[in-house]
């Protein structure tokens, strides 16, 4: 009797599991032959020395590729632009959504004008950006009001400034929806105890909002990091193929390296750009656990 | 005490409204002197662009808001007598309808699976998703072309409509959703002797409406918008899509630029309005990356 329940058990499990991958299939399928599959061979073009009849070679194309120059130009101008961009994209889409949370009159029509920018294509205001940040453009005219000096803003190191700005506008909206709702899911009555105990507002602010944002904030971070990985988009629009030093990133150095189709540099770089991403996030994980673990239910 | 708050509010006011029209101003912009003479836009923003062939060039940039007379010119030229840019908008849709539409179909489906079957190993396919979805273009574009290589798809638009049908994106966000489905909906069903199949489609699609049509509108607009792909794995010049061949007729013809940069921002705009409802829902839901 109970032997026959155990098969029955054994069956439905086996028949679920059945199941699950048949409606997983199509994804996964996809997922291994565009993907993964391609990917283990990227990771064993990067430790053999030529494609054709390639001989095992250990770390060789890595530390070629380090000592590649235009490598550690893109590797050092992608870094410091996440560095300044992501973290003010953080920064700034908590204000704007705290501003937003003020009970301002036209509100809604607030967060229309602020989330709009992503749905207009970059291309689309290219041409724009480039008249407002020419060098004779209309920013370095407000400047001369103000007696400041012209500024090639696109062929100088300030580029990086205005591929930030654009970034911002990009995707400040985005980023201010996800704090604005998770504004809204802090118990109120929390608040209204530290109101009634007398706690100053930054006392709010940083002691019981910021802690309840910080998944939020976690999930921002890695999503503004991402995003901040796509940004070849915006400068290849804005200046070409070929910018401006400042502005050469990782992909305008992928994208050379495939019109050459050097198999190796391209693999190294992209197994080390995989494991760069895994230790990042695993980091931003580690640091939000430790900061906000006390309010996680 | 409340003097002073309502004066906080009005500077708080004061400053979304300098930030709306920082937002609002490239858009609104672009727009409006896409209706521009030819004449005037090389007379107000010629030296930039390095106009030549005649006419009047102001010495300093002029940036307008109305142009001093309306005109439909340059859309007619890019619109009609000129197919070339056309060509450009239907690689475009091409490209990005294909990928919203099946990556929608196979991600609900792969969605139904990680909400309705959990256990160790799918609790780690699934994080392995998650692992892909973070992983940037340059990382993912490399694999993306030794595959078409292998399939000779190398220069077709298969080469970019493949991987991004299987994108792990949408199967992220919607299992996301899914799991938000009351449990008890689908007991109830399994209870009263349903399929999978029929729960899948008259329980989990039908509660996930919205999710999959914010969904949609995200993997849209990211593809709408896409160079990355279409410059690596397509070569051939014909195949660009707009969003790639835009800048490269920003020299030549400003004013024709600026027309066909308005026409490229219509289909999102009009998504945007009516959307904007479930695209803010599911922003809002797509929450933190745990759970």
């Amino acid at each position: 009797m109970e032997k026959k329940l155990k098969s029955a058990k054994l069956k439905t499990k086996l028949l679920d599991y059945f199941r699950s991958v048949c409606f997983l299939f199509p994804s996964l399928a996809g997922v291994l032959v565009f993907f993964i599959a391609p990917f283990i061979v990227v990771v064993y073009y990067s430790l053999i020395d030529n494609v054709t009849d390639g001989s095992f070679v250990g770390l060789y194309n890595f530390t070629k590729l380090f000592s590649n120059y235009a490598f550690r130009l893109a590797a050092k101008n992608t870094l410091l632009f996440s560095a300044t961009a992501v973290p003010a994209a953080v920064i700034l889409a908590i204000v704007l959504a705290l501003m937003l949370e003020c009970r301002i009159p036209l509100k809604s029509y607030f967060r229309t004008f602020f989330l709009s920018p992503m749905m207009v294509p970059v291309a689309s205001i290219v041409l724009i950006w480039q008249v407002l940040f020419n060098k004779y453009g209309t920013v370095n005219e407000i400047m001369l009001l103000f007696g400041k000096e012209q500024i090639d803003w696109l062929n100088s190191e300030y580029c990086r400034l205005v591929v930030v700005l654009l970034f911002l506008w990009k995707n400040l909206g985005y980023n201010m929806i996800l704090f604005m709702a998770a504004i809204s899911n802090i118990p109120k009555e929390l608040l209204e105890v530290a109101d009634v105990e007398g706690a100053s507002g930054l006392y709010k602010f940083f002691q019981i909002k910021l802690r309840y944002l910080s998944p939020t904030i976690l999930f921002v971070t890695i999503l503004s990091l991402i995003n901040s990985f796509k940004i070849y988009r915006e400068v290849y629009q804005l200046c070409g193929a070929y910018p401006y030093e400042g502005l050469y990133t990782l992909q305008h150095f992928m994208n050379n390296t495939f019109s050459s189709l050097d198999y190796q540099k391209l693999s190294a770089a992209a197994v080390i750009m995989a494991i760069a991403m895994v230790i990042i996030i695993g980091l931003l994980f580690i640091v939000e656990n430790a900061f906000g673990k006390d309010v996680e239910g | 005490m409340k003097k002073k708050r309502y004066f906080g509010r009005g500077v708080m006011f004061l400053l979304c409204l300098i930030f709306a029209v920082i937002f609002l101003l490239p858009t609104v912009l672009t727009i409006t002197n896409s209706f521009m003479e030819e004449s005037e836009i090389k007379s107000n923003y010629g030296m930039i662009f390095g106009a030549s062939g005649g006419g009047y060039v102001s010495e300093k940039v002029n940036l307008k808001f109305i142009p001093d007379k309306v005109t439909l010119k340059q859309y007619m030229t890019g619109l009609i007598t000129t197919p070339d840019y056309l060509l450009k908008f239907w690689n475009s849709i091409k490209l990005t309808v294909p990928i919203v539409i099946f990556q929608i179909v196979i991600a609900s489906v792969a969605a139904y699976s990680f909400t309705r079957w959990r256990g160790k190993v799918r609790s780690f396919l699934f994080f392995f998703y998650v692992i892909l979805m973070l992983m940037p273009y340059q990382v993912t574009l490399v694999p993306n072309y030794l595959i078409s290589q292998k399939l000779n798809i190398l220069n077709t638009v298969w080469a970019i409509i493949l991987p991004g049908i299987f994108a792990p994106f949408s199967v992220f966000l919607l299992t996301k959703f899914m799991r938000r489905i009351p449990y008890s909906l689908i007991e109830a069903a399994m209870t009263d002797g349903a399929s999978e199949a029929r729960i899948f489609f008259s329980i989990c699609l039908p509660q996930c409406r919205s999710a999959i049509f914010s969904i949609a509108i995200l993997v849209f607009v990211d593809y709408w918008n896409m160079v990355e792909q279409p410059v690596v794995l397509l070569e051939n010049a014909e195949m660009q899509p707009l969003s790639v061949f835009l800048s490269s007729i920003n020299q030549s013809e400003i004013g024709l630029a600026f027309a066909m940069a308005t026409v490229y921002m219509i289909p999102s705009i009009l998504i945007f309005l009516k959307g904007e409802a479930y695209l803010v829902e599911g922003i809002a839901h797509s929450g933190s990356v745990k759970g």
